[in-house]
Formats: C-alpha cells, sequence, structure tokens
C-alpha cells in the first residue's frame, strides 16, 4: 500500500524539463518533506500527483491510483497549491458549504471547529482575509477534506511562527487520528525536522537523494582530517559533496559501515547540512568541481 | 507524567532527544516505575512533531526493557534508571577527577582535554561495534 509511487516520471514543458526520471516510492501514514531550491521541480511533482498535470514520461500512481482519473481518485487526494488560492468573491462559510458540497468525506465539525479557533469570521469574504487567514482556510478545506493523502505545497510559507506550530500540530493530530499521508514542500528545514519522517532532496529536475528521516541521518558523517586524495576512501564510503585546502580535507560520505579510519574527525549531520549537501552537490554523470583554496 | 521539550541546538533527532529525556528522568527519579509516559497524540500536538517519532522512540524504550505499552490504554515505565549504577558513580567521578588533575599538571587545556577525551571514546566505541 503505497501513498504515492513515481516510476521514471518526467515532465517537459515546451524545451525544458521540469521533472525528469523520478523513482519514489512513499508509503501510506508517513509525513514527507520535499525540499529543494526554487525551479528544482517540486511543484512541478505535487502537480502531477494531485492530477493537475499529466506526464511527459514515466507513471504515477497515488493511493493506488492515476492521479486526475475520475471522482474517486479526487475524494482520496487533498492538495493546497502555493500561495493558498481561495475563491475572493466567497465568503469563509461559503467556502465551507462548498466543501461539503464538492468533497463526499467532508468533515463539518472539524471545518467549523478549526474556523472558530483560528478566530475567521465566516461572514468575512476571503478575497478581504491577510495572506496568513487566507492559507488557513485553504489549509482548513484540505484537511476537512479528510484525504487519503494531503499535498502541501509550502503551506506555511505566509503564516507567522505561532499560527505555523498550531498548523503543523494539527497536521500531525490528522496523521494520527486518521492515518493521513502527508507529503509537502518547505524551505523551513526545522519544521521539516520535526514533522517530516521521510524526506525527498530535489535539485536540477531530480530526486537526488531519498529516504527515511532517522536512517539517512545516520549514515551521513561529515569526515574532517589531513589533505587526502577521495579515490583512497574504502568502496563503501559514497562521497555527497568534498571541499580541500592546502592541508585539510572535508568529505560528507553516506555509509552504512562505521568510519573506523582514525585519521578522521567524524561529524554528525543535523537534516540542513544533509540538505544543503546533497543541494549543492554535483550532478552524479557530470563532471565534479573540485573546490580549492 | 514529564513533559517532553525539544532542542533545536542539541544536536540530536527528536526522536533520540525523546528517548534521552525519558532516560534523564528516571536517572532522576522523576518518572518510576507504573508511572504513564504521555500519550503519543498529546506529545504529537504540543510538540507539533510526527507522530512516527514517538512511537519510534516509544519502541526503542520498550526494547530496552524501561517501559511497557498497555494496547489501548498507554505507555508505562517498568523499570528504573540508576540503583546500581548511581553507586558506581561516586569511584568512578573521583578515578576522573585524578585522571583531569593529570593532564591538567601534564600541560593540556580545557579543549585539549576535551578532545583527547573524545577522540578516545570514539575510538573505543568504533572499537566496540568493530
Amino acid at each position: 500500500m503505497m501513498a504515492l509511487r513515481a516510476k521514471g516520471l518526467g515532465k517537459k514543458y515546451k524545451r525544458k524539463w521540469a521533472l525528469r526520471n523520478c523513482t519514489l516510492d512513499l508509503g501510506r501514514g508517513h509525513v514527507t518533506g520535499l525540499v529543494g531550491p526554487n525551479g528544482a521541480g517540486k511543484s512541478t511533482l505535487l502537480n502531477l500527483a494531485s492530477g493537475m498535470l499529466e506526464p511527459t514520461t514515466g507513471t504515477i500512481e497515488v493511493c493506488d491510483g492515476v492521479p486526475g482519473s475520475g471522482p474517486a481518485q479526487l475524494a482520496k487526494v487533498g492538495y493546497v497549491a502555493q500561495n493558498t488560492p481561495v475563491f475572493a468573491g466567497l465568503t469563509v462559510a461559503e467556502h465551507l458549504r462548498l466543501g461539503a458540497a464538492l468533497n463526499p468525506g467532508w468533515d463539518d465539525a472539524l471545518a467549523t471547529a478549526r474556523i472558530g479557533r483560528i478566530g475567521l469570521d465566516p461572514a468575512q469574504q476571503a478575497g478581504k482575509l491577510s495572506g496568513g487567514q487566507r492559507a488557513q482556510l485553504a489549509l482548513t478545506l484540505g484537511i476537512a477534506k479528510r484525504p487519503e493523502l494531503l499535498l502541501l505545497d509550502e503551506p506555511v510559507a505566509a503564516l507567522d511562527p505561532l499560527a505555523r506550530r498550531e498548523f503543523l500540530a494539527d497536521l500531525m493530530a490528522a496523521v494520527v487520528e486518521h492515518g493521513l499521508s502527508v507529503v509537502l514542500s518547505s524551505h523551513l528545514v526545522a519544521d521539516l525536522e520535526r514533522v517530516c519522517d521521510h524526506l525527498v532532496v530535489l535539485a536540477d529536475s531530480q530526486v537526488r537523494v531519498t529516504g527515511e528521516v532517522e536512517e539517512l541521518l545516520a549514515t551521513h558523517h561529515r569526515l574532517t582530517g589531513p589533505r587526502r586524495d577521495l579515490d583512497t576512501l574504502p568502496a563503501d564510503q559514497q562521497v555527497v559533496s568534498a571541499s580541500h585546502t592546502d592541508r585539510q580535507t572535508t568529505v560528507i560520505v553516506r555509509t552504512t559501515a562505521p568510519i573506523l579510519d582514525p585519521v578522521w574527525t567524524v561529524g554528525q549531520l543535523t537534516m540542513e547540512d544533509l540538505v544543503l549537501a546533497y543541494m549543492s552537490a554535483p550532478v552524479p554523470g557530470r563532471p565534479a568541481l573540485e573546490v580549492l583554496r | 507524567m514529564i513533559e517532553f521539550h525539544l532542542d533545536g541546538r542539541s544536536g540530536l533527532s527528536p526522536y533520540q532527544q525523546l528517548v534521552q529525556q525519558v532516560r534523564h528522568a528516571l536517572r532522576l527519579g522523576l518518572l518510576r516505575e507504573g508511572d504513564q509516559l504521555p500519550k503519543v497524540k498529546d506529545v504529537v500536538t504540543d510538540l507539533a512533531i510526527n507522530p512516527n517519532t514517538v512511537l519510534k522512540a516509544y519502541r526503542e524504550l520498550e526494547h530496552e526493557g524501561l517501559v511497557a505499552a498497555r494496547p489501548g490504554v498507554g505507555t508505562f515505565v517498568i523499570a528504573t534508571l540508576g540503583g546500581t549504577t548511581l553507586a558506581a558513580l561516586g569511584p568512578l567521578r573521583t578515578d576522573l577527577r585524578r585522571w583531569l588533575t593529570k593532564a591538567r599538571k601534564a600541560g593540556l587545556d580545557d579543549e585539549s582535554i576535551e578532545a583527547l577525551f573524545l577522540t578516545t571514546f570514539r575510538t573505543a566505541t568504533s572499537e566496540k561495534l568493530a
């Protein structure tokens, strides 16, 4: 049972590939963080998963169905797009009525309670809400739809720190209570570190690394030591990034084996270090640029 | 009942922090046998963290024989840390103090002592692993 399964997935706009050769398996009940620079393909992937876009190559399956294939599929997937769009001419209450009419699994009690807690006036026109309030309204619609998979594109970008924390807490409560699966993109790695158990790093329209957060953190190490040639590293240590000065070498490696070489000072990575290492690392198969200082 | 908190600068993952906080509370006697750990859902909403993180931490504590899950009720403490280990702490501390005095006499400053301790500790740990 997979929440999202992609095989060789690609999307080309005119001449440019927005996403290339993307192969992913995201299990149910998991919260997956999608990170990468702007233009890396995060929104394209989410649009493909929701059925808003059709793939150019490969296949994508979401909750055992093809995205956008019909009403049953639409009911399974919730999608809050970037900039949290709402209908400017409709009031908050009308949005909830619309949600109830369009979604078979609509949870009205949850929607009403959440609107009340956030302090949104039901009679207010959505076009007159602040950016943060609009985001909260869109997120409420996404959660109250009771989807199996909720896709969120930069959901917390417009929220202040308190609203952000409350939103993430609500989201996590939905994961516990309804077994909801979530894929969310964000630049706020500190948030992702709390809420995600799986991570996908996209860069240059490609998946650079994916896996369980704990496992990724446990198998990546920062090694610092006297300058040396990277070809002399053991074969089981996959180099993610490396930099050298005339005397020192710092390298981030991925390996499941313990680091036994005593010349290295071994440091652990935070999720932010890991994300940055993969975002800035050269794409495999292209000539690596060595940084000399 | 204890309350968890997360420290963004600790260098430990959220899951490790939860495990550490329970063990710390056990060592300090803040948690005793029979006490209940916070419910997963409460931890999740209080801290806005992933439920699988909490479950994983509780499973690890269970694996260590410190807590037991009663389905539908919650997770309870079944063992304490401390006791025998607490008794061993005194002499070890005395030994360590003696060693520190020796190191200072040899001219090591605080940073050198820390570096020496950490590298030796790591070497010993990786030898144990290998």
